[in-house]
């Protein structure tokens, strides 16, 4: 019975260690890469024999990826606080609220969330030229907000229905409007649920690569995964193997400390959102 | 007006609660539809109305209304169908591999005996990073004189040269990427699945595999539908992977990658613009053909409450 048990927990085992190295192998691939001086880049190793913070030395000294790097953490956090204020109010409505064209804001959300983004790409970069907002921050903060709207009210509304009502109508009783009963009783409860929101709608934001490389045209609003598409070796006989490596672990690390720190609250964000709805 | 007004049976006029309750619904969502549609209803349109026109920004002065003629050299063009049938590819391949994989996956994170959080991180990884660095880690992986795996081919081999290679690794790169996203969705589903039901069916000696197909299957139908529904529908837009691993050489060019191409190194908005409508007019059929077909729920559609 001790010995059954103990298989079965190193079968477990042995399945969760592939699991996770199929996980992080190419991750670790590319953080090897990063730390490999230019005369060891191409030993196929593992693990750098000659540990070296030359390459991110290299990508710190230019604007062009430290200018990258201010407008991804820049436009994906603007455009993540609008997302969520606006898919607070959305799904709030959508979870609470009775009114009519419920169905209709739904519908619409589905229909964004399934939108192929190439199809937009045409009409925005010639929208966005004749209104002067080509290669602006507010010209990629734009689409992403309106992108991933629908993630923030899907996401949010099923948090929403968690909340209990019961302390929405005892604040009711007690002489608040519908308005205050949001704003006193529901924001505090939903903080949790907006937060994790608030991660995933960040992740898309930040993985966006698309619309980085057709609605920007300089350095000026150019997001980190367009930057490091658009690297130059130092030298002209120089591959920019190394810099876009120690680019892309830069850009890693913030979801690395997201995903360690709220695995559980983003694993129940994407599962509520998903198939309760 | 008010005999107009008067649909439902018998059903008074609102109360003034209800009708605060209602204002306050359209107030709430009127930021988030307006966004919407701004950003997306409009533009679409705009599209259409591009794709009409002869419009290459390299002559701008030459500008005209063409009528359908961008949809019929589209069509008509080698270039549309072998992208087509390259997306169709990868898209039908990718999410079938996937659906086995998360499925697996989601076993796993529900069922593992230890480390179960462990596990779970690790596999928000591949979902959290940025595609295009995971795009270029294979792109080095694979690359001879770079790639630790490109080292284990035959000398000389440069998979991301040739076509079929190339294609696989494509979709080795989206697999691993998305698997995860859609083990989460399958893992919401396996959590429907009453215990007692599979001790029942235990209990009656079904199987493992039976418990799986008989029991596990069914109830997760509608788990399943939504996931490979956002998946088709995810997949059939792949540019990123393909654009940082081949650029769309090679006969690996997706949909998505020849709308860019057109739109950014040929600059011919007309004919790129119609690309981009003809995508949005695929994805639409995917999508209704999985609604109308399977009866997929969209999430957050009908709500039983």
């Amino acid at each position: 019975m001790a010995a059954a048990g103990k298989t079965h927990a190193t079968r477990w085992g042995v399945v969760n260690v592939v699991v996770v190295l199929y996980a992080l192998f190419p991750v670790w691939w590319i953080a090897a890469l990063s730390f490999k001086d230019p005369g060891t880049l191409t030993d196929g190793n593992y693990i750098p024999r000659d540990w070296t913070f030359e390459n991110y030395r290299g990508i710190f000294a230019t604007s062009e990826f430290t200018r990258a790097l201010i407008n991804s953490i820049g436009i994906a956090l603007i455009a993540t606080v609008i997302a969520v204020i606006l898919g607070t109010m959305a799904a709030y409505a959508v979870a609470r609220l009775r009114f009519p064209g419920k169905q209709v804001l739904i519908g619409m959300s589905l229909l964004i969330a399934m939108f192929p983004p190439i199809s937009l790409v045409s009409p925005l970069f010639e929208i966005e030229r004749i209104i002067g907002i080509f290669d602006t921050w507010p010209g990629l903060i734009i689409p992403y907000m309106t992108f991933s709207l629908p993630l923030a009210i899907y996401t949010l509304s099923a948090f929403f229905r968690e909340i209990p009502w019961d302390l929405e109508k005892a604040a009711k009783v007690d002489g608040a409007t519908p308005a205050q009963a949001f704003r006193l009783v529901i924001v505090p409860l939903a903080a949790p649920g907006v937060f994790t929101t608030a991660i995933l709608v960040f992740i898309f934001c930040w993985n966006d690569f698309l619309f980085a490389i057709s609605l920007t045209s300089t350095e000026s609003a150019r997001t980190v995964p367009a930057a490091i598409a658009f690297f130059t070796g130092s030298s002209q006989f120089q591959q920019p193997t190394g810099s876009i490596a120690a680019a892309a672990v830069v850009i890693t690390v913030p979801i690395i400390i997201f995903v360690l720190l709220f695995q559980r609250r983003i694993v129940a964000g994407l599962t509520s959102g998903a198939v309760k709805g | 007006m008010s005999t107009m007004a008067g649909p439902a049976k018998g059903r008074k006029a609102p109360s003034a609660g209800a009708r605060q309750e209602r204002r306050l619904g359209w107030l709430l969502c009127a930021p988030a539809v307006l966004v919407m549609t701004a950003v997306t209803a409009y533009p679409i349109g705009y599209a259409v109305y591009l794709s009409l026109q002869r419009y290459d920004l390299r002559f701008p002065a030459r500008a005209e209304f063409v009528g359908l003629s961008n949809y019929g050299s589209v069509l008509s063009s080698p270039f549309w169908w072998d992208a087509f049938w390259v997306t169709l590819f990868l898209t039908v391949v990718s999410v079938a591999i996937e659906l086995v994989l998360g499925m697996g996956l989601a076993l796993v994170m529900h069922r593992t005996l230890f480390a179960r959080g462990t596990v779970r991180t690790a596999v928000l990884v591949p979902y959290g990073i940025v595609t295009v660095v995971a795009a270029f880690s294979w792109q080095y992986a694979w690359t001879p004189e770079l790639g630790y795996l490109a080292d284990l081919l035959p000398s000389g081999d440069a998979p991301l040269t040739e076509q079929w290679p190339a294609l696989w690794l494509i979709i080795l790169a989206e697999v691993w990427k998305t698997t995860p996203f859609m083990a989460l969705l399958l893992l919401a589903g396996l959590a429907l699945v009453p215990e007692e039901t599979l001790k029942a069916a235990m209990v009656d000696g079904a199987t493992p595999w039976q418990r799986f197909t008989k029991v596990m299957l069914p109830l997760m139908k509608p788990a399943i539908l939504v996931a490979l529904l956002f998946r088709t529908l995810d997949a059939f837009r792949i540019f990123d992977n393909i654009y940082v691993l081949t650029s769309g050489a090679h006969g690996t060019g997706s949909l998505s990658i020849l709308g860019y191409d057109n739109l950014f190194t040929a600059l011919n908005l007309g004919i790129g613009s119609a690309i981009s409508v003809l995508i949005f007019i695929c994805v639409g059929i995917i999508a209704f053909t999985f609604v109308k077909l399977f009866g997929a729920a969209a999430p957050g559609a009908e709500v039983k409450r």
